[in-house]
C-alpha cells in the first residue's frame, strides 16, 4: 500500500467493485503513463467492475489530458470494467466541445454517486444478460 | 509560489509582460498558470479564461512537441475597457509546410489528435499564425472579456 502515498502517483480507492481515483493536480506527462499502468492493474487484480475519475478540481482539460481520459477508458473497457468521469466543470464541457473533443465513448456523470449508480446499474445489467444466455 | 500566482482585483492590475521558456512539460503547466493570472487581471469570466488558458496549453504543447521547444511572451496590452490578453508563441524548429493541412481538424503529422491548432483557433478571439520551413513559427493569438 505505501505506494499510493508516494507524491508522483494518484492514489486509487477502492470502494466495493468499483475504483475511484481524484485528478487534483496539473497532469504531466510522466504521471500519466504511471497512472495508466497503476490502473490496468488495480482492475485485474481487484476484478473492478467500474472506474469513477473525478476531474472536479481540473479548472482546464486540454486535448492531451482529453486524450488521457479516453485512452484510460478504452484500456478499462478491454479489462472488462465501465469508466464514468464525474463532476467536470460546465466551462470544461464548454471549452471541450469547442476545442472539437466529444469525448465519444467516455461516459459522465454529475458527481461520484450517480456515477457510482450508473456502474452499478451497467454491471448488474451485465449480470442479467450473462445469465440470461 | 511564484507571486504572479495570486489573484489581482478584476480589471485593475498593471498592464505587464512576461516571457516564459517552453522546455519541459512541466513549463506548460507553468503557461497555463500565468495566463490564468493575465486573464484575472482583465477581469475575464471563468468560461473566458477557461477558452484562453485551453488555448495557451495546446499552443504550448505544439511548441514543445513539433518545435522542438521555445518560448511564450504572456502580455496584457490596452487601456481600461480595451485591454486584452496576448500570447506570442515562438519556435526555431522545422515550420509548418502547408499551413491549410495544419489548420485542418484531425490533421497531426505527430501522435495527436490534431486539434492543437484548429481548436486554439476557435478559442481565441484573434489567431494569426506565420512559418517559415526550417525557420521556425509564431502563432499570437489575443481575447479579451466581453464583461462590462
Amino acid at each position: 500500500m505505501t505506494h499510493f502515498l508516494e507524491p508522483n502517483r494518484i492514489p486509487i480507492f477502492q470502494i466495493g467493485d468499483c475504483l475511484l481515483l481524484t485528478i487534483q493536480v496539473d497532469l504531466e506527462d510522466r504521471m500519466i503513463m504511471t497512472l495508466k499502468d497503476d490502473l490496468a492493474e488495480r482492475i485485474a487484480k481487484t476484478h473492478a467492475k467500474g472506474v469513477l475519475i473525478d476531474i472536479s478540481a481540473l479548472d482546464v482539460v486540454d486535448s492531451f489530458i482529453g486524450r488521457m481520459l479516453a485512452n484510460i477508458s478504452a484500456i478499462a473497457r478491454i479489462l472488462d470494467a465501465a469508466t464514468v468521469i464525474v463532476g467536470m466543470r460546465p466551462a470544461v464541457a464548454i471549452t471541450l466541445v469547442e476545442l472539437g473533443m466529444s469525448l465519444q465513448g467516455v461516459r459522465t456523470a454529475l458527481d461520484v454517486d450517480r456515477g457510482m449508480e450508473l456502474i452499478r446499474r451497467e454491471s448488474s445489467e451485465g449480470a442479467e444478460r450473462l445469465h440470461e444466455a | 509560489m511564484r507571486p504572479e500566482a495570486g489573484r489581482p482585483e478584476a480589471g485593475r492590475g498593471e498592464n505587464s509582460a512576461e516571457t516564459i521558456p517552453i522546455r519541459t512539460g512541466a513549463d506548460v503547466s507553468r503557461v497555463r498558470r500565468s495566463v490564468a493570472t493575465a486573464m484575472a487581471v482583465i477581469g475575464a469570466s471563468r468560461i473566458e479564461t477557461t477558452r484562453m488558458v485551453t488555448a495557451a496549453s495546446e499552443l504550448a504543447r505544439n511548441t514543445l512537441d513539433y518545435g522542438g521547444g521555445g518560448e511564450v511572451l504572456i502580455a496584457v496590452v490596452g487601456r481600461m475597457t480595451r485591454r486584452k490578453v496576448e500570447l506570442v508563441f515562438t519556435d526555431h524548429g522545422p515550420g509548418i509546410s502547408d499551413m491549410s493541412k495544419a489548420l485542418t481538424d484531425g490533421y497531426s503529422t505527430g501522435g495527436g489528435l490534431g486539434l492543437g491548432l484548429s481548436g486554439a483557433r476557435r478559442l481565441c478571439k484573434e489567431f494569426e499564425i506565420r512559418s517559415v520551413p526550417g525557420e521556425g513559427t509564431v502563432v499570437k493569438v489575443a481575447s479579451w472579456t466581453e464583461r462590462p
